[in-house]
């Protein structure tokens, strides 16, 4: 179920431009459009190229689906503990912006070339909801992509109920 | 303790999110169920702290991301510009009995589910459904609101469907999926029109300024409508007997649960959002009678069923009428004051006092048909037969319940019935009589059930069935003591957090107040 080797080639290429792209849609998201979630989309997009392109068995061997799933709920792990963290002053308290450290840069004011460096818990919720999105929409389009292998419902399954 | 509005959502939500990880790691081989209930009870407790808090305190307010959870206005704002949930008696009056519901549903899964698969998936779909049903309660931002819709509707299509290998499952999830997103979109519009019109989206701040212009009255008819669907009232019923029947046992037993959280939801926009500002009379009227239609006909569909959870079902409708009644009396007569303290407060806490009822006694019903189903098999009426001679506690446990929907003393359906007869025959008459017709003819079917399912001689095909497990017995016996305690004293029981949840719906200027500062 490969493509040609036409196909397989620009994609092992275009792969990484696309991962690329991704991340730096999810790291970027406190300053430019995008964010956690279109970021995501996008890297889950080269989970999609991978599939059609070369075949679910080639997939399978690089990814574990285990993989997919803790990325899934690690993500969201990661986002709902951020929030827990702000807890001393409240849920989703923005703990770490301006502190001085990580992301803890004074946002500058006015038209400036943006600093990556600011915004706090935002960009680590970014890449957590961007790893959340990456794991969840892999494995709705790898379950998808097999389904397409499944036989249609013969009589048998259907004697299975009660 | 200022966080226990956020804690009791937060921490199954957590739970939710780590449980998958803890089924990779291995865990025990009970895990997944132990930090289930044990988050649920977390819940439960923290659940009933805030509602002494709020009893004590009035209404709590927690925002999201501020410097301190009461600090509703940052500087310098006329407007609420963060996320927040608003505590106040009627909120934490659901929140309480939909949490007690949850726990008993999880702890009965426990057995029910065993020789099930994918019960990870399960635990995680089921704590969503906790989160959003307690969200959608405690919330008191309307998109937050329609998020917290979502999310629960999503758990239930896919719990509705967890026998996938049925079809009636996959056509019953499907019903619900298309029927939740068009409710959902609907609510969406409707918030969506008060944006658009007072840049806000706290319930408190659009109260405030609410002028009650067309744009208004779309957004109204759109929450009524979509809510009355969410909640199944007639003639928007058509798809929760299916979703209730082919759902397993502990998950009907929530979605229960969670369909009232849409009722609360019309209840928060009719007095808290819109309140004295609309026409109260016509909305009241308009609630009345999809509360007696939803009575009769779910009462005269249910007499016909065969199948046990579907007859229950059609149960769950007609008792919908009754709340949708009581407060819809109350709502009718908001704008008259002297009314209203003579007989409306009084319909509402029947109203209100037979939510937490009708939660716990229709769980419980819905349990114990799902234990005959666990041992027997089937959930025809005509095959099934003299299980009380295998099956006594189940039976016990059925009595019980069948008693209290049918509004038997000294069972808690009585008390919170009695409230909305006295109350509603000064209203008007009719409707009061046609409460009672329909209670006749629920008792009627419950001891269809009963007869055809429970007495008899013992059938030989179910000759070597056993009592349902441990975890099922003590799930149902949960359920069975609240019944029974809100049976033996529904003074106490009023006076503590039906009346305050009564009085924190009809007060909408403290429920503003509270957000918006000074009047």
């Amino acid at each position: 179920m490969r493509m040609s080797k036409i196909v397989r080639t620009i994609t092992a290429l275009l792969f990484w431009a696309v991962l690329v792209f991704g991340f730096y849609i999810v790291i970027h998201g406190h300053l430019t459009p995008g964010g956690g979630f279109q970021g995501g989309a996008v890297i889950a997009s080269s989970t999609a190229l991978f599939l059609i392109a070369f075949s679910k068995d080639e997939f399978l061997r690089k990814y574990k689906d285990v993989f997919l799933s803790v990325a899934e709920s690690g993500g969201l792990l990661l986002f709902i503990s951020i929030a827990f963290l702000g807890i001393g002053a409240t849920f989703f308290y923005n703990f770490m912006a301006n502190s001085g450290g990580i992301f803890g840069s004074p946002t500058p004011i006015g038209i400036n070339d943006g600093d990556l460096n600011t915004a706090g818990t935002l960009p680590p919720m970014n890449i957590a909801v961007g790893l959340e999105v990456f794991g969840g929409l892999s494995l709705i389009l790898l379950f998808m992509f097999l389904g397409a292998y499944l036989k249609p419902f013969s009589k048998e399954s259907e004697v299975h109920e009660e | 303790m200022e966080h226990l509005p956020i804690l009791v959502v937060a921490v199954p939500l957590f739970v939710a999110f780590a449980i998958p990880l803890i089924d990779k790691v291995g865990g025990g081989r009970y895990a997944k169920e132990g930090v289930t209930v044990g988050s649920l009870l977390f819940s439960l407790i923290g659940m009933i702290l805030l509602l002494k808090r709020v009893a004590a305190l009035g209404p709590q307010v927690y925002v999201f991301g501020a410097a301190l959870p009461t600090l509703t206005l940052p500087t310098g704002m006329k407007v609420p510009i963060r996320i927040m949930f608003e505590v106040d008696g009627m909120s934490a009056f659901m929140a309480l009995s939909g949490s007690i519901a949850a726990l008993a549903a999880a702890i009965y899964s426990i057995a029910y589910l065993k020789d099930e698969t994918g019960k990870d998936r399960f635990y995680v779909l089921f704590l969503l459904l906790v989160v959003g049903m307690l969200g959608m309660e405690l919330t008191g931002d309307i998109f937050n609101f329609f998020v917290f819709l979502e999310i629960s509707s999503i758990a239930s299509a896919a719990l509705v469907a967890f026998r996938y290998y049925k079809a009636e499952s996959i056509e019953a999830a499907i019903k619900y999926m298309v029927v939740g997103s068009l409710s959902a979109l609907f609510v969406l519009i409707a918030v969506g029109f008060l944006y658009g019109k007072y840049d806000a989206l706290n319930f408190a701040a659009i109260a405030k300024r609410m002028e009650f212009s067309w744009a208004d009255k779309i957004a109204l008819a759109l929450l009524v409508v979509s809510l009355a669907l969410k909640c199944g009232a007639v003639p928007l019923h058509m798809w929760l007997p299916d979703a209730y029947a082919e759902a397993p046992a502990s998950v009907t037993a929530l979605l229960v649960s969670v369909s009232q959280a849409s009722l609360y939801g019309l209840f928060r926009v009719c007095f808290s959002l819109f309140g004295v500002k609309m026409s109260t009379l016509t909305v009241g009227w308009i609630v009345i009678i999809f509360g007696v239609l939803s009575m009769f006909i779910g009462v005269t569909m249910a007499l016909v069923q065969k199948e046990i959870k579907r007859l229950m079902a059609f149960h769950a409708i007609s008792q919908t009428g009754y709340m949708l009644l009581g407060v819809g009396v109350g709502l009718a007569v908001l704008g008259n004051p002297f009314d209203l303290k003579s007989y409306g407060l009084m319909a509402m806490k029947g109203g209100i006092f037979h939510i937490i009822n009708h939660a716990m006694y229709k769980g419980l019903l819905f349990l114990t048909a799902g234990a005959v189903f666990y041992r027997a098999g089937t959930r025809d009426l005509n095959k099934l037969g003299g299980l009380a001679h295998n099956m006594p506690w189940t039976t016990v446990y059925f009595i019980i319940g069948a008693a209290a929907i049918a509004g038997l003393p000294p069972f808690n359906g009585f008390a919170s019935k009695l409230m909305i007869y006295e109350s509603v025959y000064k209203f008007n008459p009719i409707l009061s009589i046609m409460a009672m017709i329909v209670s006749v003819l629920t008792l009627a079917s419950f001891v269809k059930i009963f007869q055809s399912a429970f007495l008899g001689p013992q059938l030989p095909e179910y000759k070597d069935i056993k009592e349902a497990p441990m975890s099922m017995l003590v799930g149902m016996g949960i359920l069975a003591f609240v019944v029974v305690f809100f049976g033996l004293f529904p003074e106490l029981i009023v006076r503590t957090i039906v009346d305050p949840a009564a009085k924190a719906l009809v007060d909408q200027a403290s429920y503003i107040s509270k957000v918006m500062g000074g009047m």
